[in-house]
């Protein structure tokens, strides 16, 4: 599905990421772990298209998408959540979500001007892809409600139905358990495993909650440094001498 | 209370509003006050223009006014100097600010945030400059005299004040009906995506430059717009129309009534022109109410009359539903700490 | 040859007035990430508190010159506490708009009290210097004098005091200040009042050989603005590098090529700049 061979991104004199070669499979969830500075987001940027990578290539179903721009890349098929996402507050969160596919969408301002029906037939599916992903993540109750006013979980949740709305085959999660409480990490987990079990997404997550990789990913990639320095079940994972040194050598806050 | 706030939004205010705007030449004291308004309909093109790229795509221009006076230069030049009559200059001012919106554009906005801003600071300056200083094509500080009048097809004289009154008024009609449906449209919601954060709507899928592009022509194209209809209503411009401080003076409007609102831009604009011009002593010195008045909305009102208003609507529509969402409404407020805590 | 040195002088003359401006400016943004459209307001404003302590009450130039820095430094330490540091979560058009609320408040009290006519300042050095042929008033001399020992002395606060470094660091990283535990609000004071002081000086030292109007601002704000967009936002020598490239390029081209484009130059050149590296001319790579 997503083929990554010898990827390596330089910042001034510093790699960022260095050599990564991995291979993600179609509806597996796949995580990819390291201490802080490990060059997890910018292996993710890599892949969505927001940096060019230095040298290497990546590859989505057999096509190469290294030098595409991420807005190319997202048609194609990636979708991605960030860390924080900026949503507009005063709006509702269906109000939010329907600009989500607008990827799969061609109007432009003259169907505006004259309100064409190609306008009208795309807004009502984007309505109804809104709605379908929202009712994904299980928030069809506050559809009509501000971003502003809803919780922090929820927000979280608006972010996966805005990636999923792209229609994308695989997701890029970025720390997505950050900041909620262990029974609401639960339920996160619930629907990681419901999109690649429902939707059969492949799912691609950067997380520091160890107990929900260990239990959830099929399969898990180290970085440190930049570099790969382990993949593998969790369970290889987990005894994986290099790992524990790069975990319990390092400066890293592992504890998570 | 909250009734009659709510009827003030609904559709049937629209009309009573524009029923009013169609009475107010039969109801104003004298020809002065419908010359005001028609001023304060020309600037709320402008500002609507604003709105699009500052409001729905988040980028600060600041070169909104330069683009104004472009509008206004070329419908005035010409007309007087090069013998135009006035609705073929009309749309070759729309065209030039298009195309020299477009132009700016493209170079504009391949900068972020801090560096548009300055970018366009820079741009309005140069447009500014250039009308002051080129006295072979813009007569620098004399200005340009004689602007034509738009002609009324032997129908109606537009030199007078009140047919000229309804002439903006409907230009304005159409910039707000455009700007509604451009508001719910894909569009519109594709360049909100792109003011909450660069990334994010690349990520779905978002072309930047094309959409920001875009933006930023319907917006040079709406200050042209009102620019010409500036020109033919007073029919002597001057280098001062480039001046800066019309773009903060747009800036004020805009914020005032509501940024990224549809009403917003109407409102904060007749709203300031009309208490300027009832307070003549605040004409010079009105940026010392209205310096701190910007500062103030930003800290305590970011989205102005319009956009609170409909913020506090929302709000109540939401708790007059019994029961269950007054919960989720109190888990809400304890939520986000306790999410904080954890991070 | 003569005409040469003497656009020379002026070059500097101009690149030390742009450059202490610009240093205020990009200071602030690198450790606020704020571009304080405003920080021509304080240069006015300290050329007209210099004004009215001269001209008013009768004080000498160098007393006028403090006080207004003094003045300056509160009035800048001000606008930080009640608009920017309640700002500072706020999406990032906010501050700008905040800025230039400022700007247009600060511009208008002025014109209330001293009204938009042009004034005139003296200094006590009236005199002109003739190196064998070579006129340089006494004002020039001591205003590049004045731009180079402020910078000095900028440069040995910053490197030597303990207040001065924790202004670097916090300017390098921002998080990385927190964990160490700088107080960032008195940093950021700090750094408002460093650069209402240098807008102070600057509008001190250069409003006798020039006027004194409340729009008198507009103009050297944006070319500072210009300056530290060439030399890298937050960089110091960055700005004095730049406020040197723009004085001169304004002092020869508006010589050699025409006067009364002559202020074309410097956004001519950042657009020129901009179109072609939109981050910058020494702007490090992006991160």
């Amino acid at each position: 599905m997503l083929k990554v061979e010898h990827l390596t991104k330089m910042f001034g004199g510093l790699a960022a990421v260095n050599d990564v070669s991995v291979e993600f499979e179609t509806g597996k969830i796949n995580a990819i772990i390291g201490p802080n500075g490990a060059g997890k987001s910018t292996f993710f940027n890599l892949i969505s298209g927001m940096h060019e990578p230095t040298s290497g290539r990546i590859l989505l179903d057999g096509e190469d998408v290294t030098k595409l721009p991420s807005d190319k890349v997202a048609r194609l098929g990636v979708g991605r959540t960030f860390q924080t996402t900026n949503l507009f507050e005063q709006a509702t969160v269906l109000d939010n979500l329907i600009v989500g596919h607008r990827l799969r969408t061609r109007s432009g301002l003259w169907d505006v001007l004259i309100n064409s029906k190609r306008l009208q037939r795309e807004e009502k599916s984007a309505r109804d892809k809104a709605m379908e992903a929202l009712e994904f993540v299980g928030l069809t109750h506050v559809a009509g409600q501000f971003i502003a006013d809803i919780t922090q979980e929820a927000r979280k949740r608006v972010a996966f139905a805005l990636a999923l709305a792209t229609d994308p085959k695989i997701v890029l999660l970025d720390e997505p358990a950050a900041g909620i409480n262990p029974e609401e990490t639960v339920g996160f987990a619930a629907l990681m495993r419901k999109m690649v079990d429902e939707k059969g997404l492949t799912v691609c997550l950067i997380e520091h909650k160890m107990d929900m990789i260990m239990s959830l990913a099929d399969k898990i990639m180290v970085l440190d440094h930049g570099e790969k320095i382990a993949e593998g079940t969790p369970e290889e994972v987990r005894n994986n001498p290099v790992v524990i040194e790069a975990y319990l050598g390092g400066d890293e806050d592992a504890a998570a | 209370m909250f009734k009659f706030a709510s009827m003030l939004m609904t559709p049937a205010a629209k009309y009573l509003m524009l029923a009013f705007a169609v009475l107010f030449p039969l109801v104003a004291a004298n020809e002065y006050q419908v010359y005001v308004m028609a001023t304060a309909f020309v600037w709320a093109i402008a500002v609507y223009g604003l709105n699009i790229i500052t409001g729905f795509c988040g980028q600060l221009n600041l070169a909104h006014g330069g683009f104004f006076a472009i509008g206004a230069y070329t419908l005035g030049l010409l007309t007087a100097d090069f013998g135009w009559s006035f609705w073929p200059a009309f749309v070759a001012a729309l065209v030039m600010t298009a195309v020299l919106g477009f132009l700016v554009g493209i170079v504009s906005l391949r900068l972020k945030e801090h560096y548009f801003a300055i970018f366009t600071l820079c741009v309005g300056f140069i447009i500014y400059l250039l009308i002051d200083k080129w006295e072979e094509l813009t007569h620098g500080a004399i200005g340009v005299r004689d602007i034509a009048a738009p002609y009324g097809f032997g129908v109606v004289d537009f030199t007078d004040t009140t047919p000229f009154y309804y002439l903006v008024l409907a230009f304005l009609v159409f910039a707000i009906w455009f700007m509604g449906r451009l508001s719910k449209s894909l569009l519109g919601r594709t360049f909100i995506a792109i003011r909450n954060g660069d990334e994010l709507a690349q990520s779905l899928g978002i072309n930047l430059m094309r959409n920001k592009v875009l933006a930023f022509v319907l917006s040079t194209t709406y200050a042209g717009l009102a620019g010409a209809l500036y020109a033919g209503m007073v029919r002597f411009i001057g280098p001062d129309e480039a001046n800066i401080q019309h773009t903060f003076d747009m800036i004020t409007y805009l914020l005032v009534g509501g940024i990224g609102t549809i009403m917003g831009p109407l409102l904060g604009t007749i709203g300031i022109v009309w208490i300027t011009q009832s307070l003549q002593f605040l004409e010079e010195y009105r940026m010392i109410i209205f310096g701190p008045l910007l500062v103030l909305l930003v800290i305590f009102f970011p989205r102005g009359i319009t956009g609170s208003f409909l913020t506090w609507m929302h709000r109540k529509s939401q708790a007059l539903v019994p029961g269950k969402k007054r919960e989720e409404r109190k888990m809400n407020t304890v939520q986000p700490r306790e999410a904080e805590s954890n991070a | 040859m003569n005409l040469f040195f003497q656009q020379i002088i002026n070059g500097l003359t101009l690149g030390s007035i742009y450059g202490l401006v610009a240093l205020g400016l990009t200071l602030v943004y690198g450790i606020l990430h704020i571009p304080n459209f405003a920080h021509g307001a304080l240069y006015m404003v300290g050329a007209f508190m210099s004004y009215f302590f001269m001209v008013d009450l009768g004080a000498h130039y160098w007393v006028a010159m403090a006080g207004s820095a003094i003045v300056v430094a509160l009035l800048a330490v001000l606008c930080e506490r009640l608009v920017f540091h309640p700002l500072r979560h706020s999406p990032p058009i906010h501050d700008k708009i905040a800025a230039i609320g400022i700007l247009l408040f600060l511009e208008a009290m002025v014109q209330m009290f001293w009204g938009s006519d042009f004034r005139r300042m003296s200094s006590p050095f009236t005199g002109i210097l003739n190196f064998d042929g070579l006129i340089i008033p006494e004002q020039r001399l001591l205003i590049i004098a004045g731009a180079f020992v402020l910078v000095v002395a900028l440069q040995l606060f910053l490197r030597k005091t303990m207040t001065g470094a924790t202004i670097i660091a916090m300017a390098q990283s921002r998080d990385g200040a927190f964990l160490v535990g700088i107080d960032a609000n008195r940093v950021a004071m700090m750094t408002f009042a460093i650069s209402g002081v240098l807008a102070a000086f600057a509008a001190t030292l250069y409003a006798p050989i020039n006027l004194v109007y409340p729009a008198m601002g507009h103009l050297v704000i944006m070319k500072a603005f210009v300056i530290i967009i060439l030399g890298g936002m937050g960089s110091i020598p960055g700005a004095i590098v730049g406020g040197m490239i723009i004085g001169f390029a304004e002092a020869l081209g508006g010589f050699y090529i025409s006067t009364s484009y002559k202020d074309i130059i410097a956004f001519g050149l950042l657009v020129l700049i901009l179109s072609v590296r939109p981050q910058g001319l020494f702007a490090k790579g992006a991160h």
